[in-house]
């Protein structure tokens, strides 16, 4: 049975073997598989840096690291999280492998165009890190103005530069989706026949493409600013520095939905086929993705509550802001709907997939929360707010993340992973996430602030708790590296279809040929068909 | 394969030699360049737009500030600028034109001249650029509001008008005050200008490929789209020029 099955002989893998055949390759499969190998890197080089903040905040005095030195420590864990690893993340990795397969295409519409995003990732990649090795920057991943623009003596410039430049690359990517999706779909793949993974991507690639100029042209304010001596924010002058503060988070605030939308779009696949049920509210899943995507884009001030904003518009941004949590309970209802009666299933992706829905539920209603006007006076700049964006995007985020890779490995490289400790791990993950980021709700609430590397002795507790749980949850990252790795070699063949699925592209071969498909498919089903057309379980050529 | 994938009938004609492989038919090609285009200068509308909103929030606050600042930039040089740059459009669509029409050399000329009419519009710019220069106009520790006003002064003796119609209108802004607002002026006139020239350097980069293109014969009525898509980015930057004048030079003008 399993045994009997065999990589097939010409794929995407085999397709040439030298480095140039990487290097410009214009196939979408193999450029995701760079820029896996690329945020994997960053992933760890910013995980160091939070081991150094884990470890700081294991006493209450300031021990291990100076205060500038944890400046720097808490700014380059967030900027390379943040800018090179969970806005690269699902999109660049997933959504660049499987959406022209989900969709019945050959490649994304501007395959050059996407080996240019990943070079253009590199390069951005290379100036942050230069500027890491030649001292850091110390301004925390926000840059307010004016400590950014005069006061710090770090590296803001290059830093601002890698962050720009690795901007582009993230356009880059939401353009070639958007043309991807609208003039690339297989006949028969008609808008409602998209997987809801494809939607959560669409979604996505606006607020990519609308938002990020945004965060370019603030950036070059800045560097302007800093570099030249001009005076936009400089309140010296005449200039605001909250204008500088409105500009970022208009950017950043849709920004951590591009990082939870694709997040939701791989919740929505895993739900649906390890419950062997067709989505519950197929087109409610979907609009919520555009929903949270305009929501997103009005919200931002809430973010500068107590920034000296008008008391109005507080008010105003406060209420925007609880708005944005309708799409997104609609998305966990439908997907408990989903799970309802379902034939569920506890295999790898799903463990992530359960745990995405508690964390992602706590996350956003902590964000209800902050976003409350009066309470938010309180908790403003508190643990309270680090634990509830932990709580999302790397509750939320890594989870569909990590969730969605362990689904499509298979399709990826062919292999099936061990699935023993695939398990641990996940189990790890969740275990480990709760201990570290569930202290710091309440110690956030005591009125423990952030970015400080000392706090008060009976503080003690709860942060020792918080650095064992990080080293729970970082153990448990490493795994997956390790069977990851072994599965190359030694991992059971997997098959086109190992799970079951209903996605076209579990139609195709696995690993895929490098044109994905020989002949153009017309689709003639509607999407997550389980419970009508007969899927045989573990399906073979 | 599954019930779920028919294989739809393949038709197996002449492909155009700009066909890539992953499109089946040209005019999907094209459709999806002109789209990815649409997006990209939506994405440069919202580049400019920051600085579009920066620009509105200071001119809202230091109105007057601003308007004596607009009145140290040439009107003739902007509105040389604003004709040259609107000419250069007319001369791009004349090479779109040329391009659907199987002219290779019309398109070239047309090319190049659009090309010369943007570097004067740059040539322009390093004049008017040297000008601030020259009057410590520049933003930063060297910025001297007043000194314009003194080398008129000194220059022209009893008869010299600092700026322009300066003696009919009374100003509610001390000397301090002007010397700190209008840098706010200056920055957005300098990262605003700047960057719409950094976008008229790319474009003419641009051009020179596509020119090389067209003289080697690559365009034809079936397949112009390189150019088309040149097309569109020129007329954006023209378009960004077109609401930068009045904005920069012409705020108040009129007294
Ligand atoms: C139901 C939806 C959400 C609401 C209502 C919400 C609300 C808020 C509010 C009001 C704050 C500001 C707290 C403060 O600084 O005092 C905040 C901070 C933050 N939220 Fe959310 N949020 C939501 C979802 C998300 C999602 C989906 C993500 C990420 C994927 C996220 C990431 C963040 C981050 C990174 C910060 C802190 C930024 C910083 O100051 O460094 N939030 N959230
Ligand atoms: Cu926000």
């Amino acid at each position: 049975m399993l045994d009997t099955l065999k990589i097939p002989g010409r794929h995407y893998l085999n397709d040439g073997h030298s480095l140039r055949s990487w290097l410009f390759t214009k196939d979408h499969k193999r450029i995701a598989i760079m820029y896996l190998m690329s945020i994997s890197i960053m992933f760890f080089i910013g995980g160091m840096f939070a081991v150094g903040i884990r470890f700081e905040l294991a006493t209450p005095q300031g021990d291990f690291v100076t205060a500038d030195t944890y400046n720097k420590f808490f700014t380059m864990h967030g900027v390379i999280m943040v800018f090179f690893f969970l806005i690269p993340s699902i999109p660049a990795v997933l959504g660049n492998f499987l959406i022209p397969p989900m969709i019945g295409a050959k490649d994304l519409a501007f395959p050059r165009i996407n080996l240019l995003s990943l070079y253009i990732f590199w390069i951005g990649a290379a100036f942050t890190l230069y500027s890491m090795v030649v001292g850091g920057v110390d301004t925390g991943w926000t840059f307010y103005t004016p400590y950014s623009a005069t006061a710090s003596n770090t590296s803001v410039v290059p830093t601002a530069v890698g962050i720009f430049i690795a901007g582009f690359s993230s356009i880059l990517t939401g353009l070639n989706f958007i043309v991807t999706i609208h003039r690339m779909r297989a006949p028969g793949m008609t808008w409602f026949r998209l997987p809801l993974f494809v939607w959560a991507h669409y979604a996505t690639s606006l607020v990519q493409v609308l938002g990020t100029p945004v965060i370019a042209i603030t950036l070059v304010m800045l560097g302007v600013e800093r570099g030249l001596g001009f005076g936009i924010f400089d309140a010296a002058r005449g200039g605001d520095p909250v204008l500088f503060q409105h500009l970022f988070w208009f950017y950043s605030h849709p920004a951590v939905y591009i990082m939870i939308l694709p997040a939701l779009g791989v919740q929505s696949e895993l739900i649906s086929t390890f419950s062997r049920k067709t989505i519950f509210g197929y087109s409610f899943v979907a609009f919520s993705s555009l929903a949270i995507a305009v929501f997103g884009f009005i919200v931002w001030a809430h973010h500068m509550f107590v920034a000296g904003i008008s008391t109005y518009a507080a008010m105003v941004f406060s209420f925007l802001s609880f708005s944005v949590a309708i799409p997104s309970a609609v998305k966990v209802f439908n997907w408990s709907a989903t799970l309802y009666k379902g034939s569920v299933s506890f295999d790898t992706p799903m463990l992530y997939a359960y745990g995405f829905m508690g964390l992602f539920a706590i996350g956003g209603l902590t964000g209800l929360f902050l976003a409350t006007l009066g309470l938010d006076v309180h908790m403003h700049d508190t643990y309270f707010v680090v634990a509830h964006f932990h709580y999302i995007m790397v509750g939320g985020a890594i989870m569909g993340y990590l969730g969605g890779l362990h689904f499509w490995w298979p399709k990826m490289t062919g292999r099936m992973y061990s699935e023993f400790f695939s398990r641990v791990s996940a189990i790890m993950v969740f275990v480990g996430f709760n201990v570290t980021f569930f202290p710091q709700f309440v110690v956030g609430y005591l009125g423990m602030p952030r970015r400080y590397h000392s706090y008060p002795d009976e503080m003690q507790v709860l942060n020792v708790m918080s650095s064992a749980g990080a080293t729970v949850l970082g153990l448990g990252y490493v795994l997956p590296v390790l069977y990851f790795l072994y599965s190359l070699r030694r991992g059971a063949v997997a098959g086109p279809n190992p799970w079951g699925a209903s996605g076209l592209e579990w139609h195709l071969q696995s690993p895929p040929l490098t044109e994905n498909f020989v002949e153009v498919p017309e689709v003639i089903n509607e999407p997550y068909e389980y419970e009508h057309s007969v899927v045989k379980e573990k399906e073979r050529v | 394969m599954s019930n779920a994938v028919a294989q739809a009938d393949h038709h197996a004609h002449a492909h155009h030699p700009a066909q890539q492989h992953h499109f089946d038919t040209m005019p999907q090609q094209k459709e999806a360049a002109v789209l990815g285009m649409w997006v990209f200068l939506l994405t440069e509308i919202l580049f400019f737009g920051g600085l579009f909103a920066a620009y509105m929030i200071y001119r809202v606050w230091y109105f007057e500030a601003f308007a004596e600042a607009s009145r140290r930039l040439s009107l003739f040089w902007g509105g040389l600028n604003t004709a040259v740059l609107i000419g250069s459009s007319l001369t791009m669509a004349m090479a779109v034109r040329g391009a659907q029409t199987n002219k290779r050399t019309a398109t070239v000329n047309w090319l190049i001249l659009t090309m010369i009419l943007g570097a004067v519009f740059l040539g322009v710019k390093v004049i008017e650029y040297q000008d601030k220069f020259a009057n410590y106009e520049v933003p930063g520790a060297t910025y001297n509001w007043m000194y314009h006003d003194e080398r008129a002064a000194a220059a022209g003796g009893e008869h010299a008008a600092p700026a322009p119609g300066a003696a009919h209108r009374q100003l509610a802004l001390s000397p301090g005050q002007l010397q700190r607002t209008t840098q706010i002026y200056f920055s957005l006139y300098f990262t605003m200008t700047g960057l719409h020239a950094l976008h008229m350097i790319i474009g003419i980069g641009l051009m020179s490929v596509i020119t090389w293109m067209a003289w080697q014969g690559k365009f034809d009525d079936q397949y112009y789209t390189p150019v088309e898509m040149s097309g569109l980015y020129w007329h954006f930057v023209d378009i960004v020029w077109i609401f930068l004048f009045p904005l920069l030079y012409l705020v108040e003008r009129h007294q």
